[in-house]
């Protein structure tokens, strides 16, 4: 009752704070906008797409800020950064006093700043949004972080004094990177085991370098280190070692964020032929093994001429403008499901829009067709929405006798993971639940005692900072643990 | 980096690498493969794991010079390095004493046959090995396959050394011989092991063959590896590499290891080009000398 009538409080007074605008007569002003590559441009090279803020264009768009006192944009921060505070202070000029107070909360925010899906976290519950455009969260995160990074004078917080605890943090993608930063700021000793020759997960095979730079994710990386974390590549938990062993070894606590791991695929016929990817392999090849410098770099790819990419998400975004920027001349997206349940970011799939991505909404891959081992077109099928499923959103049922046929040499299958077995069948007593997926209470604690989790082994296919919240999440239950020891 | 402390040619293109991994050495066991990455611009390829030697630190491994970066890999030498290795990965064979076991090698597969034969043997096992090659100096580890067989054969498609023929035509003479086999283990190129569990099949005797498919992490996330096993999609890398070869579709198998043909053959290409380069310079070099 109590906190109903606190949340209704809050929004009357975020109202009036909007009528009193619209009292004097003020518009909302708009946002500053910010500068891209092209279209046209863009989709021959592999260069970052949004250019980012200027000094000056930051300034101006930190003034849109209202200030709110309540900073309903905090609350749709899954790690809860003082928004109105740093925003205050690039307002103010003052742009290193800015990037401290996001990397109190955030240890990653070159990163956030591009791959966070703001418009539907802090973005959505701004109050200049109620009225106009929200104040641009993201792009005045990015700009501060790339001040700092391009600077060369990367700050370091005060670490606590060293404990004698040593926590093993198992994968290196966004969870564990900000598992691992925050609890090297603690005082502890951080160990992160990496199952590829480089660090970054997802940061580095998944998202394609127009949209996050491989020279952002090296200096995050760097700065985690700064902190005193060690990275050992090439470990593969599960296998070289296991959870149990690292205990032996002196671990005092572990944290499992080893991502979702197996790549879905759509059960129809003729999937395995050549040409056909998981959006896993194909930006995998692309982004870590660099294949679209092929045959400078060894690994190889099929560089389509007609490209289908099949699904909805940020990864479905990805794998097609990659497929566009290897050479594809034409390059369709399918989704089964209405334009506005897919989960791609907004700017993203205005990005592919603009760079001729033909959207194929409603409408799903049937079987394929092979020419000599190599797939030559796309049966496909319409399809149309039906009752509620269990995700909330409508379910697409098949239109019977709506099939057409699309010629294509690259399908890349981006309909998300399955949890990746390896780990838990190596950790006898790690309880699971859904399809494997690791099962934690609300604290990222897991059944087994000094093991916590986190990410898309525990939630799913989710995002990069939902990631790092449970990470974060994870970091003050693991400290909490680490003092129970003696 | 992963130093290499041995190298031996075992036969034309053929070589053994002794390579110092502690870790995977304490951890490795038979049937299961490594991923390597020679350098920065190198390509991630599996390689079965032919021996492993926990007090010296190091695992074996056994390469035929075929594409570019086994071209490269035969190129090093002994105290040279390697970027990555990671392993020990996939499934370890499955060890038990099964009675009679015929072990078929072809080619390369001989180092991968090797250590599980051994421990079939070390359970109690009774070892037919079969191993095969298209010629005399393709043949690997002959000594090493005949001390741990209670019968050996050695088949050449030009019978250049052994019987003329290939590994089947024993395999059938056994069977029909009325020889009581509980399992055969086939390891070599994948027309090799189709024809072996075609022979197999009507007989009903267990066939387990280990997969080479084309990999990229090794760790289950790409799909890449992915072979039709019983009307299902398998990982190579996660579920295998070894199968019931009764239920692979190898069919499907041989047509996606030919999926970078192309582009193999232009690395090479330029590989060749590049270490001609190389040694024209140096020559140059010398002359200027």
């Amino acid at each position: 009752m109590l906190k109903g009538s606190s949340v209704d409080a809050r929004s009357t007074k975020r109202e009036k704070v909007i009528d009193r605008l619209e009292q004097n007569n003020k518009q909302v002003p708009s946002r500053i906008p910010v500068s891209e590559q092209t279209p046209k441009e863009r989709v021959s090279n592999f260069n970052e797409v949004t250019l980012g803020y200027t000094a000056e264009q930051a300034v101006a768009e930190a003034s849109r800020c209202l200030q709110c006192k309540l900073a309903p944009c905090i609350q749709g921060c899954p790690v809860g950064i003082s928004i109105p505070s740093f925003i205050k202070l690039i307002k103010e000029g003052n742009f290193r006093g800015a990037i401290n107070k996001i990397k109190e909360k955030n240890c990653l925010p070159t990163v956030c700043g591009r791959v966070c899906p703001q418009e539907n976290q802090c973005e959505k519950l701004c109050t200049l949004g109620k009225k106009g455009e929200p104040v641009a969260i993201g792009r005045l995160e990015r700009f501060v972080a790339d001040y700092e990074r391009e600077s060369g004078k990367i700050s370091l917080p005060k670490k606590k004094e060293p404990t004698d605890k040593k926590v093993a943090v198992v994968g290196s993608g966004p969870a564990g990177l900000t598992c691992a930063g925050d609890l090297a700021k603690l005082g502890h000793k951080v160990t992160i085991f990496e199952a590829l020759h480089k660090p970054g997960g997802v940061l580095l095979y998944g998202i394609p370098e127009f949209r996050l730079p491989k020279a952002v994710v090296e200096s995050e990386i760097s700065y985690i280190k700064k902190l005193g974390v060690e990275i050992k590549t090439n470990m593969v938990v599960g296998k070289i070692t296991t959870i149990d062993e690292l205990f032996y070894e002196g671990y005092d606590a572990i944290f499992i964020g080893v991502g979702a791991g197996l790549p879905r695929f759509l059960k129809v016929p003729g999937e395995n032929f050549n040409g056909i990817y998981s959006a896993n392999e194909f930006l995998t090849r692309v982004n870590l093994m660099k294949a679209y410098l092929f045959p400078k770099y060894d690994t190889p790819i099929k560089k389509g001429e007609n490209v289908v990419v099949v699904g909805g998400g940020n990864v479905a975004m990805d794998s097609a403008r990659t497929a566009l920027r290897l050479g594809a001349k034409k390059v369709y997206l399918l989704y089964r499901r209405a334009k506005e349940d897919m989960p791609a970011r907004k700017e993203e799939v205005q990005h592919a829009k603009e760079e001729g991505i033909d959207f194929r909404i409603l409408a799903t891959p049937k079987r394929f067709i092979g020419i000599e081992g190599r797939v030559s077109a796309a049966e496909c099928v319409e399809t149309r929405l039906g009752e509620l499923d269990n995700s909330g959103r409508r379910k697409p049922v098949i239109k019977e006798g709506s099939e057409f046929l699309l010629a294509v040499d690259v399908v890349i299958v981006a309909i998300g993971a399955k949890a990746n077995p390896l780990l838990p069948k190596a950790t006898p007593g790690l309880k699971l639940y859904k399809e494997g997926y690791i099962a934690t209470d609300q604290n990222c604690v897991t059944s087994k005692e000094g093991i916590f989790a986190g990410g898309d082994i525990v939630t799913g296919s989710a995002t990069v900072i939902s990631a790092m919240g449970t990470g974060r999440k994870a970091t003050l239950e693991i400290d909490r643990y680490l003092a129970t020891l003696k | 980096m992963f130093k290499i402390l041995d190298k031996e040619k075992l036969a034309l293109s053929i070589f053994r690498f002794e390579i110092e991994a502690p870790k995977i050495a304490r951890k490795a066991k038979a049937g299961q493969f490594v991923i390597l990455r020679l350098d920065e611009q190198g390509e991630r390829i599996p390689l079965t794991i032919c021996d492993f030697d926990e007090k010296k630190s190091s695992i074996s491994l056994v390469l035929q010079e075929v594409g570019k970066t086994t071209q490269q890999l035969a190129s090093l030498s002994c105290g040279d390095c390697i970027a990555d290795v990671v392993g020990p990965l996939g499934k370890p064979s499955e060890i038990k004493n099964f009675g009679t076991v015929v072990c078929v090698a072809g080619g390369v597969g001989a180092a991968v046959i090797l250590p599980v034969a051994r421990v079939l043997k070390g359970v109690g096992n009774k070892i037919i090995t079969i191993l095969g090659a298209r010629s005399e100096e393709l043949l690997i580890l002959e000594e090493e396959l005949s001390l741990i067989s209670d019968e050996f054969f050695i088949m050449t498609d030009d019978g250049s050394k052994g019987r003329c023929g290939v590994c089947t035509d024993i395999l059938k003479e056994l069977i029909e011989g009325g020889c009581d086999i509980s399992r055969v283990v086939a390891i070599g190129p994948v027309i090799m092991m189709k024809f072996v569990c075609k022979t197999t099949e009507p007989h009903k005797i267990k066939t387990v063959v280990s997969l080479n498919s084309i990999m990229v992490d090794g760790t289950g996330m790409c799909g890449s590896c992915r072979v039709t096993v019983g009307g299902e999609t398998k990982f190579c890398c996660v579920d295998g590499p070894e199968f019931d070869g009764h239920l692979v579709d190898f069919d499907e198998l041989i047509n996606r290891q030919r999926m970078y043909l192309e582009e193999e053959s232009l690395s090479l290409e330029l590989h060749d080009v590049k270490r001609v380069e190389c040694r024209c310079k140096k020559h140059k070099k010398r002359e200027g000398n």
